[in-house]
This record gives structure tokens, C-alpha cells and sequence, in this order.
């Protein structure tokens, strides 16, 4: 893996040529039986894969109006064609959204159309064979489910909804990814996405309480399983360990101590992270999300706060109310949402972003800062891509872009932004989200980096950023991998509430 | 002659509207679970009819994504717009006010129509990446409505045909009479291919012109946390 070089920066942001094959058969692991057994699915490629596959497309096409929708209405313009990170990176022309979506459109016209059942070559329709079906395991594992080619879509085509699809039918036949597959058995086991278990967990914890005393001199609690606490804190679990997450929880930490706010995490339910998502399985999508309500009713809360992550802010903000009833609005008869939606305080929006919480309180005037202690830091803000297209923050469209700066703003005074056609909604992937973290597609990931290199390498010459924050544990830790690679320092990148962590100051709390 | 095109006419006319309604049917039945717009999306009904005229009348998304598409695209699409307002005055009598006040906008407008194609060809086929996802039909596609549009303008500027027959012919058709209609070749052809295009309509990538309506990435009102969206197959699951 070591020999994966960076691949060289375009002078002029041109689209590249293309290069039919490049990424042909660098596809991640396929899960094992074990596997795959342990999540429900079929252990490997069933016998009968070719008829259960076209039941499912069928079936998805009958559930989900997206897929139905997005199938029709593609006339092949372009638009996309040269938008997806995967694709400048790469330069496989099977990594264009368009082209990715045909490999699956192709076999939905031949099933599920007239003219591709009558004239299957004039509407380039195909028969599902098995080259087909490896087809669909390389490329649909080679989407970030990022969603940057939805926003330029005349008719809003959203990309990740045809991965997600196929990723479900390649699962529904016992094809499915190592990596996903077996991070979602862990979830299930062990209650997040590493398998830290409980004792570890609590362990680590006080670990960190320790560290932050001798670091401030002050006791910052990080509380687990505390019931009748106000904030149940759902994070990714990589918070608890990996560098730099683990200096933006203490940053949390340290928000809730400034603020006399009681917080809890909880054993149980010690993962934002939800990779039902990222493989399309509703089941799997609402089981995961389900620990939070578990969590939330049993030890009691008043609100629900999300941890920097990006596909977990994607659930918790478009689909938590919709899994498990955690938000507000749910009709009067409906029992299983009134049960938790009557518990929470209706004063914040539930569930909340940890940058909705800490700006809330920044605006309330119940933090201090010394902005001073980020001096060392000129710094510019990576838009992590379902934070920007999936979801929203405070009150106002456009929030999850303003509040992460405002915040950054308040605890620092360096603060540049990148090229404006690589952030908000129009921010390039990291190159690791949707399921692709792995070091078996290191060489996407590497590639697929290269449109936010480019742009970062820019502000690096022109104006010395040294600090990239994001909100993103899969950005963090793809980028701490892949930035070297690319001549950065891997501690470039961190958290905005290590930001946070560095210029709060605790003795003021009011 | 006439009656062969009295029975396409019927026929095509019958296809098209049944076979859209059928696909919108589909398009409105089908559930979409989970709230997914994509951003920026708005928090108001009113702001979503806002969004879906800016993405329908002008081309929102295109146009950031492409200016020489959308400037192709934009004027194929207002063109066409126009032409087919203009042929309204072969099913009215006497013809709206309106409808004879842009004749001759949609002349011209026929005109820019066959620009604007030809530039959307010259761009599926010059272009490396656009041809390369480009399939024969979008090919073919191209070059019906080219010739749609050519045989439409031929009638006007080379060799001319007696309108005024044509409208009694299809004034004729909308009471169930069959009269006779003039046997000029460009007019036989440009009937028959705009039957063809009817025709194909429903089963085609045509359907994007409903779909943009039913796409949840664009109609979707960004208030998930405000209020619960639940789709009656996920509903079931809660039992």
C-alpha cells in the first residue's frame, strides 16, 4: 500500500480525459459468512442471486419513490459527468455519477421497461450476468454517497440513493462489503462501531478526566450512564480514541463544564455512527438509530446532542424523528413517537448538533474565550459533504455552513476560506465517506482526496493556513491518512471544538 | 391518407396521454420514506413552489452545474415552449388573443429551437465524456426532434402547405370527423414523427418532464426535525 502515490495537482482545474478501466477491479473485501450471517444477511453469493437481485430491484422500486423517480428521468446531459470527486481523482469514466447510476439503470430498463425489454441495445439496457453484478460491487463501493452530483442535477438525481439500492440488492444476495458489514455486527454486539467495549470505555474516560485536570486544573466530568441527566451526548465512537478526535470531545466536555450543563453518554448507545445508511437497509439504518431512543428513554434526558460527525448528523437531522421519534411533531395518536417526543424539551431543537448547542450558549454570553491560544492556528473550514447536503442546523437554511464558522470565529483569529465552488453545498467529499474508511481502497481514497488537496494546497500558499477543521469523524481520520501522502502534516486537520477545547476558559462559568 | 393519419392521430394521442398518466401514477403512489432534499433546501411549502419554478422555468441546478448545457438546453426548451404554443391555433377557432400575439415569436422561436438542439448534438458528439454515457436512443432522439423541428420550418420557408386545410383537418379531429388533409410531404412527415414522439413519450427519458415534479431531492420541505415523516410501509414496522 505504501507504493500509492498522490496523484499530481491539475494546473488549471481542467476535466480530465478519461481512462476507461483505471479502477476496474479495485473493489474493497467482500464480507465473509461469518459476517454477513451476524448482520442477517445471506453468508455468500446465493445460488438463484440473478432472480433475488431483480425481486429486490423490484421490490426497492416499489418503496422507494427516489429510486423510481431518478431511474426515468436521466437524459444523459453531462451535468454531473464531471463533479464527482471519484471521477477527477481517478479519471475512470465508470466513476462519472451518470455512468455509475447506468450500471444500474442499465439493468432496470432491461426488466423493468418496454423498450429495453423489445430494443435492449438501442436504449443501452443489459442483462444482469455475474460481469454485471461484479461491475456493481466495483463502482457502487467506489461512491461516497457524498450527493455533490444531486445538487447540479436538473431533476435533483441524487447518486447515493442508486449506490445505497445496489449496495442493498448486492447484501440481499449475500454480496456485501467486509468493512460495513462487519462494523454494523459490531454496532449490534458491542454498542458502537470499534467494539470498545463498556469497561474500556469507562476506563478511557477517566483517563481523560485525569488528563484534562492536570492539563486546566479543573474537574471536567465526561459522565456515562448518568440517568436524569439534561443532554444524553451521542458521538462517533472514534471520539473515545483516535487522534484528533478524541481533543474534540474533550472540547465537549469542556462546553458542558463552562456551562453547568449535565451531560451523560451512555454505554449502551455509544455510537453516532450508522452504517445501515451507507449500505441502503432501512432494517439495519432504524436497529442502529433505535439504541439512541433506547438510551434516550431509559436514562431519561431532556435532549438529545450529536457529536461531530457527518452521516450521523445526516440521521439524527433528516431521519431520527422518522426511525424512532426523536424530534418533535409527531401527530397526537402516534404513541411510539409521543412516548419519547412528551420526555424531551421542546425549548431546542431535538435532537441538536453540538455546534447548535455550544453557538446557543456562545450567543447566551455563558462562554469565555481566550482567542489568543488558536493564534498558532491560521485556519480554513472543510465542509464535510452530508452536514452540507443532508441535513440543516439552527433556524435558518444554510445554518450547518454559518454556525460551524461563527463558532470558529468566536474561539479564533485566523479564519480563510477555500475556493467557493469547493464549499457549502458545493464541498468536495474527503474521499473516505458512505463506507469506503478501509485500507483496502486506500488507492480511491488517495485519488479521490485530490479535488479538496488542490484547493487546500491554494490557501496553504497564498495565505499559510496550517489547521483544516471539520465536523467529520470519517473526514478526520481520512484525512490524517491520506494528507501525508500529499505532503501535509497529518495534524493539520482536527475538530472545531478542539478549536473550542483550546481557547475556552473554564473559571468563568456563570 | 387522411384517414390512416385520422387513426395515428387517435391513436398516438390516446398512448401519450395514457401512458403518462399511468407513469405519474407510479411516481405519486410510490412512498418516499425518508426526507432527503438535497441543499439548500427550503423549510416552507412555500419555499419548495418557489424552488420547483426557478429548477423548471430556468434551470437552477443546470445552470450551475453547465452554462453552455443550460444555455443549449434553456433555449431548446423555451423554444420548443413557445412552438407549441404557437401550433394552439390549429385546435382554436376563432384563435386566442394570446396564441396570435406570439405567432411570430414561435416563428422565430423555431428557428432558435433547431439551434439549440443541434448544439446539444454537437455536445453529445464532440464531447469526450458526454458521449461516451450517450446510448443510440439519445442519438436518435436528437435527430427526431431535428427533424421535427426542420420539416415544421420547410412548411413556412420552402415548400408551403395550405394551413388553413390542416386546421380544418384538426379542427375536424377534436369533433370525430374525419375531413381531408393536404398530402405535402414535409407536412405527412412532420405529423408522423410527431406521433412517433408522443408515442415514445411515456417510455422514454422523456419522463424526465414529469419526474422533475415527484424528485424528493427538490420537492421535499427541509422539516424533519419539526415534524415526523413517516411513509405508510415504514409506519408498519412500528407494530
Amino acid at each position: 500500500m505504501a507504493d500509492i502515490t498522490a496523484p499530481a495537482y491539475r494546473i488549471i482545474p481542467i476535466i480530465p480525459a478519461l481512462k476507461p478501466g483505471a479502477m476496474e477491479g479495485k473493489g474493497p473485501f467482500v464480507a465473509g459468512d461469518k459476517i454477513n450471517e451476524a448482520i442477517g444477511f445471506p453468508a455468500h453469493l446465493v445460488d438463484d442471486w440473478h432472480d433475488k437481485a431483480i425481486e429486490k430491484m423490484g421490490e426497492l422500486l416499489s418503496k422507494y419513490r427516489s429510486l423510481r423517480v431518478f431511474m426515468d428521468a436521466c437524459v444523459h446531459c453531462g451535468a454531473c459527468s464531471d463533479k464527482c470527486h471519484y471521477f477527477i481523482g481517478t479519471q475512470d469514466p465508470k466513476n462519472m455519477p451518470v455512468a455509475r447510476q447506468d450500471l444500474f439503470r442499465s439493468v432496470y430498463r432491461r426488466y423493468f421497461t418496454l423498450p429495453g425489454k423489445l430494443f435492449p441495445k438501442l436504449v443501452g439496457a443489459r442483462d444482469l450476468t455475474r460481469e454485471v453484478l461484479d461491475e456493481w460491487y466495483n463502482y457502487f463501493h467506489q461512491c461516497s454517497e457524498c450527493r455533490r452530483c444531486s445538487v447540479f442535477c436538473p431533476y435533483g438525481i441524487d447518486t447515493a440513493e442508486v449506490t445505497m439500492a445496489a449496495r442493498e440488492i448486492l447484501d440481499s444476495v449475500g454480496y456485501g462489503q467486509k468493512y460495513s458489514n462487519e462494523i454494523i455486527g459490531k454496532v449490534h454486539k458491542i454498542g458502537n462501531n470499534l467494539g470498545l467495549p463498556p469497561a474500556a470505555l469507562i476506563n478511557t474516560l477517566e483517563g481523560l478526566e485525569e488528563d484534562v485536570k492536570e492539563d486546566t486544573g479543573f474537574d471536567v466530568r465526561f459522565p456515562i450512564d448518568v440517568k436524569g441527566a439534561e443532554v444524553l451526548l451521542i458521538t462517533p465512537s472514534a471520539d473515545f480514541f483516535a487522534e484528533p478526535h478524541i481533543d474534540s470531545l474533550i472540547g465537549y466536555a469542556k462546553v458542558f463544564h463552562a456551562t453547568g450543563t449535565s451531560w451523560t453518554l451512555s454505554s449502551m448507545s455509544s455510537e453516532a455512527g450508522n452504517f445501515g445508511m451507507f449500505i441502503g437497509n432501512y432494517d439495519q439504518l432504524r436497529k442502529i438509530a433505535l439504541r439512541i431512543r433506547e438510551a434516550a428513554l431509559e436514562l431519561g434526558v431532556r435532549r438529545i446532542v450529536i457529536g461531530e460527525c457527518g452521516h450521523a448528523w445526516r440521521v439524527a437531522y433528516s431521519f431520527l424523528n422518522t426511525l424512532t421519534g426523536a424530534g418533535d411533531g409527531a401527530d397526537a395518536n402516534d404513541r411510539f413517537a409521543q412516548m419519547l417526543q412528551k420526555q424531551l424539551d421542546h425549548r431546542y431543537k431535538q435532537p441538536s448538533h453540538i455546534c447548535e448547542f455550544t453557538w446557543d450558549m456562545i450567543e447566551d454570553e455563558r462562554l469565555s474565550f481566550d482567542k489568543s491560544k488558536n493564534d498558532q492556528h491560521i485556519i480554513t473550514f472543510h465542509d464535510s459533504c452530508n452536514v452540507a447536503r443532508g441535513s440543516g442546523m439552527g433556524n435558518l437554511p444554510g445554518g450547518q455552513f454559518e454556525i460551524p464558522r461563527n463558532i470558529i470565529r468566536a474561539v479564533a483569529n485566523h479564519f480563510v476560506e477555500m475556493a467557493p465552488n469547493t464549499t457549502r453545498e458545493q464541498t468536495f467529499c474527503c474521499g473516505g465517506g458512505g463506507g469506503l474508511l478501509t485500507d483496502d481502497l486506500l488507492e480511491l481514497r488517495i485519488k479521490g482526496a485530490l479535488p479538496r488537496m488542490e484547493v487546500l494546497q491554494q490557501v496553504v500558499d497564498e495565505q499559510g493556513v496550517n489547521f483544516m477543521a471539520t465536523i467529520c469523524a470519517i473526514c478526520k481520520a481520512q484525512f490524517t491518512k491520506v494528507m501525508p501522502v500529499y505532503g501535509f502534516d497529518r495534524r493539520m486537520v482536527g475538530g472545531v471544538h478542539q478549536l473550542v477545547s483550546n481557547a475556552i476558559v473554564l473559571g468563568k462559568n456563570k | 391518407m387522411s384517414i390512416l393519419f385520422a387513426i395515428l392521430f387517435y391513436l398516438a394521442t390516446l398512448l401519450f396521454v395514457v401512458g403518462l398518466i399511468h407513469r405519474i401514477r407510479i411516481y405519486a403512489v410510490t412512498p418516499a420514506p425518508l426526507k432527503i432534499p438535497t441543499t439548500p433546501a427550503p423549510k416552507t411549502a412555500t419555499g419548495v413552489m418557489l424552488r420547483m419554478t426557478r429548477e423548471v422555468v430556468f434551470f437552477e441546478s443546470l445552470f450551475k452545474a453547465n452554462l453552455w448545457t443550460w444555455g443549449l438546453g434553456w433555449m431548446f426548451h423555451a423554444s420548443l415552449a413557445l412552438v407549441l404554443l404557437r401550433h394552439l391555433r390549429y385546435f382554436t377557432d376563432p384563435v386566442w388573443g394570446w396564441v396570435a400575439f406570439i405567432q411570430p415569436f414561435g416563428l422565430y422561436a423555431g428557428i432558435t429551437l433547431l439551434l439549440g438542439l443541434s448544439g446539444l448534438w454537437a455536445r453529445r458528439l464532440l464531447v469526450e465524456r458526454i458521449r461516451y454515457i450517450s446510448t443510440p436512443s439519445d442519438h436518435l432522439m436528437l435527430l427526431l426532434l431535428i427533424c421535427i423541428a426542420a420539416s415544421g420550418l420547410m412548411m413556412k420557408f420552402a415548400v408551403h402547405t395550405d394551413v388553413i386545410a390542416v386546421k380544418e383537418f384538426f379542427r375536424g379531429l377534436m369533433h370525430f370527423s374525419i375531413g381531408s388533409l393536404p398530402a405535402d410531404a414535409p407536412l405527412v412527415l412532420h405529423l408522423f414523427l410527431v406521433f412517433v414522439l408522443l408515442v415514445i413519450f411515456p417510455f422514454s427519458k422523456l419522463l424526465h418532464a414529469p419526474g422533475v415534479f415527484f424528485s424528493p431531492t427538490r420537492n421535499q420541505t427541509d422539516n424533519p426535525r419539526e415534524k415526523r415523516h413517516l411513509s405508510s410501509w415504514a409506519a408498519k414496522s412500528e407494530n
